[in-house]
């Protein structure tokens, strides 16, 4: 297994899924922002799941709890040894978000589809409305693994000391727009970024059709942004989701282990009262007062 | 903050259009709206900024900033298509995207 290279453990392909549609130890998961997408077509048996309702606590701003996670993935059919193959909209960035929390939770083998339902469409590959129930399971999640994610207190003290990306679009970066520009720009928030943090925006990682770049040009492409890959890192954008795709990219196909994803990201920073913020395109440093 | 679809014909949810700077149009492949073609919107850089699938009437939107932008549309079976635009603050444009597959 540990010869296997990371990208093929974690990673699969459109053919592949279509080559293991009726493979019983597969589960397929679409997992979208806009929901509505998987009323109008789904990959043939996949399940859904929805960003906010499932995998976010309905009262405070925080994951479902390891118990809920459990009574989830039992609800959907999901078992402890399934591969869990991951897709979705938006260039697969939920999709990624839900990696990472299967992650977080301890799930054994799960990967995503390489492209999302983006490829897949563009593709013209089939896609069903067929309603997908499967029988409950009992799954056992494991405690959350705080290697990976990082709290607003981390990211304090990670300043100056380690790398933080923030692989939000250059104009977010910059406090030019304070969200992805498919949404309204009216926010509570402060624009700008954290000091420190090199932008590299989540998309150079991949293709236009939603695929990730190959290793050696993700390798490049963070070492041009000034990133020491020898560092612990904090990968951060809006509220998460982008960021996760980058921590996909960071620490699970270039294999980087100290690799944390801020979900708390800009709309709990930009909240924050008396932390720095850097505006304009430089990283900015930490005795910032402006 | 929610809401990630595609555009639709009004603006909605408290936008203020005399600040907003809004890119929107319809994509059609001959007089037949194309739902569910992957619409990117990129930055004087040429680096990307948002992605939106169209509606079912074909439509899509962003929220930018004044600038040069470059919206580029994916669908199956055909050529990408790039259209340069430039917006200021208050900007409402409306692009015409005829699809050649």
């Amino acid at each position: 297994m540990s010869d296997t290279p990371a990208r093929d453990r974690v990673l699969v392909t459109a053919d592949w899924v279509e080559a293991h549609l009726a493979d019983p130890r597969v589960v397929l998961v679409e997992v979208d922002e806009d929901t509505t997408a998987y009323d109008k077509g789904h990959i043939a048996g996949a399940v859904r799941l929805d960003w906010k309702s499932d995998l976010q606590d309905p009262v405070r701003r925080d994951f479902v709890s390891k118990r809920q996670f459990e009574q989830l993935l039992s609800a959907k059919g999901i078992a402890n040894d399934d591969i869990v193959v991951l897709y979705g909209g938006n260039n697969n960035w939920f999709a990624a978000y839900a990696y990472w929390y299967f992650t977080l939770y301890g799930h054994a083998d799960v990967r995503l589809l390489d492209g999302g339902r983006k490829k897949w469409e563009l593709d013209s590959r089939p896609l069903t409305e067929e309603v997908v129930r499967r029988p409950l399971t009992q799954y056992v999640a494991q405690e959350q693994n705080r290697a990976i994610r990082a709290f607003r207190d981390d990211v304090l003290a990670a300043l100056g000391t380690q790398n933080l990306i923030d692989v939000r679009s250059p104009d977010e970066y910059a406090g030019r727009l304070l969200a992805p520009a498919h949404l309204p720009q009216e926010q509570s928030q402060r624009p700008g970024h954290i000091p420190t943090a090199v932008n590299v925006p989540w998309s150079k990682a991949a293709a236009d059709d939603g695929t990730f770049r190959p290793d050696a040009e993700l390798v490049s492409l963070y070492q041009e942004a000034g990133l020491d890959l020898d560092r612990d890192t904090i990968a951060y954008c809006r509220i998460g989701e982008r960021s996760a795709h980058t921590w996909f990219v960071l620490h699970e196909l270039l294999g980087l282990d100290r690799v944390k994803n801020y979900d708390g990201s800009w709309t709990e920073w930009g909240s924050l009262v008396g932390v720095p913020i850097t505006l304009g395109e430089e990283p900015g440093d930490v005795t910032d007062d402006a | 903050m929610c809401g990630a679809g595609a555009g639709g014909a009004a603006v909605g949810g408290g936008v203020d259009l005399a600040t907003a700077t809004i890119i929107e149009g319809v994509v059609r492949r001959g007089e037949a709206p194309v739902e569910g073609a992957y619409v990117r919107l990129l930055d004087a850089t040429g680096e990307f900024t948002a992605e939106v699938p169209t509606d079912a009437e074909g439509q899509f939107r962003f929220f930018a900033a004044p600038g040069r932008w470059t919206v580029r549309i994916l669908a199956p079976r055909a050529t990408v298509t790039d259209r340069p635009v430039s917006a200021d603050r208050g900007d409402r444009i409306h692009l015409e995207v005829a699809l050649d597959g």
